[in-house]
């Protein structure tokens, strides 16, 4: 086995920052939602405290992600993407070649596995781009699990070939017509169901956010990124890079690869958060930067809201970041200052879209794209001898119809 | 001491059930919700649960959504509340606020129970908020007197059950449906089941919701909670106006008057 393979199964055993036994990450976390829930969530979280350390449970998830999701994912030098980031050596970690296409795989297996674990037949799901959609649909399909998925009508559109993706794996999608018609009023639409069949029905949240116990096992499900980056980068430069950058929407991509390295003092930790029009408009995303505490989806983090507490709608050009809450770990490490938060806008964030394709041959995810423009700002900053690391979260097929808009990249006549 | 035990006390000697009547500040109007809300207290109801319409209300229905979308559309605040509050003590009525925890989070939690303590509201029923993580707001309701309303579900583990109750003041708010809310045909069997698991655990008041649209309906749960609460039911007739609303109420009061046994 290789290194990253030997300690996949190291990757959920309990570590010195998780939450207190009622989920909190300092004054963050938590439960806040209806006492409904709270049977269904205690319940996840007793069959995740046996599971995170029982050896069968392991090893069949250890199985699945190398032989269904395709990893250790490759740790790749972007060495002409890296002319456009002040020369620092830029490294890119792989998740786009995970099996459908994004990190989002590592968390839906993990939890299905746990799905069948405590007895339930049906899967309930929230989306925003459709990643976590189409990785929930497929692991469904995998494990003969019934499977809803909830999206805001605005993302139906917007992402028309993954509801279709989703149709052919077997899901039902639901498009969610209320509030602003996005992933925020999905996860609502979820929660109503969930209330109602939650005898039958686990909720597969997709980001590392939501009532406890979800911020840890979404977390840990994904903290294999890290783990197998942090071995690969050693094994590759032997030596450990100056900036590990990931993209922040709810945080699960983010929160994954931050934690290969949290406990390296001398690795900075940035989380790119989606700053669509630019932070002094009221159009973008950035929760860590601009927003306030609050309690939303059922954790207390920081959220964009208004005066009176109601939720704002974010706006991002990525409809996986298009979200006005984040994952209360991140909230809890801006406190701690271990690490640090920077809104990257649509236009920066296109740029390095189209940079990346150009330079590497790699099309990456819009999502992801903010970590690369903000690799570019921190390359510029840190200058050639500075080692980044990336989270290339996810591929940017899905993202196509955008480009075409965004770059006038259609046929004569439809281009904008 | 419960701000709401003289209702119970007076209930109990009528032996009959509370009637609790729900509607969101702001809807259909701002006033047009005071004016509502005088009718329910006029025609029957016992205390009057004021909603704060909110972005985000995960544990309702389509019929309160939309409610709480026109109230916000209409521009509905929060220091908007505080006046509805008012003008149902003023009518004579009883009255509590029932909201999800962000806006008070956000007004803060100690100036919100001051102030709502001020306009003569008598506490806060808090859908999303369990006893686990509110600390906060049992400090500050005792500090300002005000009852603190908890939920309890089918779902419940006696452990959480002996954990709400404790932590309730004023009656405990048996869901008696595992859904969000809306009027149903049926009242649930669940909820029967539910009371005579919190009775185990305590002699607080136990008020029933979700579901419940007719008097029919009422005069079944009448005969083992000790309040009826009805929201959706009230905010699908507040459209058709105050006519509709009073005869709603009516027919609820009796029926929490005729209390029939569980069929």
């Amino acid at each position: 086995m290789s290194p990253a393979g030997q300690s996949a199964s190291g990757q959920l055993a309990p570590t010195p920052h998780d939450p207190d036994e009622r989920g909190h990450f300092g004054r963050w976390g938590g439960r806040y939602m209806p006492e409904a829930l709270i049977a269904a969530v205690d319940e996840l979280a007793a069959f995740y405290e046996k599971a995170r350390i029982d050896p069968d449970f392991l090893a069949e998830f250890a199985r699945l992600l190398k032989d269904y999701a395709g990893r250790p994912s490759l740790l790749t030098e972007a060495k002409k993407f890296s002319r456009h980031a002040g020369g620092a050596r830029i490294f890119l970690k792989r998740e786009d070649l995970n099996h459908t296409g994004s990190h989002k795989i590592n968390n839906v297996l993990g939890q299905a596995l746990l799905t069948k674990r405590m007895g339930k037949k049906r899967v309930i799901a929230e989306t925003g781009a459709g990643q976590h959609g189409v990785a929930t649909a497929t692991a469904c399909a995998l494990m003969d699990l019934d499977c809803v998925v909830y999206m805001g009508e605005v993302d139906t559109e917007r992402q028309a070939l993954n509801v279709a993706r989703m149709r052919l794996l077997g899901a039902e999608v639901i498009p969610v017509k209320t509030g602003s018609r996005t992933l925020k009023d999905a996860i609502n639409e979820a929660l109503r169901d969930w209330v109602a069949n939650v005898d039958d029905t686990h909720y597969l949240l997709g980001t590392a956010a939501g009532p406890h116990p979800f911020p840890v096992l979404v977390r840990d499900f994904h903290r294999i990124i890290g783990i197998e980056a942090r071995a690969q980068i050693l094994e590759q430069i032997d030596r450990l890079p100056d900036v590990v950058a990931a993209c922040v929407g709810g945080g699960s991509n983010a929160i994954g690869i931050f934690h290969g390295f949290i406990d390296d003092p001398s690795v900075r930790l940035v989380g790119l958060e989606p700053g669509g029009d630019g932070i002094d408009t009221d159009r973008h995303g950035a929760t860590l930067t601009m927003g306030t505490p609050g309690s939303l989806h059922g954790a207390m983090s920081y959220v964009m809201q208004d005066e009176d507490g109601q939720i704002n709608e974010a706006h991002s050009i990525s409809a996986g970041l298009d979200y006005p809450g984040v994952g209360p770990e991140h909230a809890h490490l801006k406190d701690l200052g271990r690490a640090e938060y920077r809104p990257v806008t649509d236009a920066e964030a296109m740029e390095a879209f189209a940079l990346l394709s150009r330079t590497e041959g790699i099309i990456p995810a819009i999502e992801s794209s903010h970590a690369l423009a903000g690799a570019m700002a921190l390359g510029k900053e840190l200058g050639e001898e500075a080692v980044i690391l990336v989270n290339l979260s996810g591929r940017g097929d899905k993202d196509m119809d955008t480009a075409v808009k965004w770059f006038g990249l259609g046929v004569e006549g439809e281009s904008r | 001491m419960s701000r709401l035990a003289p209702m119970f006390e007076q209930c109990r000697a009528e032996n009959r059930a509370a009637l609790i009547g729900y509607l969101p500040a702001g809807y259909p109007t701002l006033d047009g919700s005071k004016d509502l809300l005088r009718v329910m207290v006029d025609s029957g109801c016992d205390l009057l649960e004021i909603g704060l319409p909110f972005s985000d209300p995960v544990m309702d229905g389509p019929t309160i959504q939309v409610a709480a979308e026109q109230a916000l559309r209409g521009g509905f605040r929060v220091r908007d509340l505080f006046g509805v509050v008012e003008s149902v003590a003023a009518a004579g009525g009883r009255a509590m606020v029932m909201s999800y925890w962000n806006p008070i989070l956000r007004y803060g939690v100690d100036a919100f129970a001051r102030d709502l303590a001020a306009a003569g509201g008598l506490g806060l029923i808090t859908p999303d908020l369990v006893p686990d993580e509110a600390e906060e707001w049992i400090a500050a309701s005792e500090a300002h007197d005000l009852d603190r309303v908890f939920l309890v579900a089918p779902s419940s583990s006696e452990e959480r059950i002996d954990l709400t109750s404790r932590s309730s003041r004023g009656f405990l708010y048996a869901t008696s449906v595992m859904g969000v809310t809306g009027a149903r045909d049926v009242v649930s069997n669940l909820a029967p089941e539910l009371v005579a698991r919190v009775r185990e655990h305590t002699d607080i008041p136990v008020g029933v919701g979700l579901g419940v649209r007719s008097g029919a309906q009422a005069a079944e749960l009448a005969a083992f909670a000790d309040g009826v609460i009805v929201g959706s039911a009230f905010v699908t007739v507040a459209a058709d106006g105050a006519d509709a609303v009073r005869a709603l109420a009516e027919d609820l009061a009796t029926g929490v008057r005729s209390a029939v046994a569980p069929a």
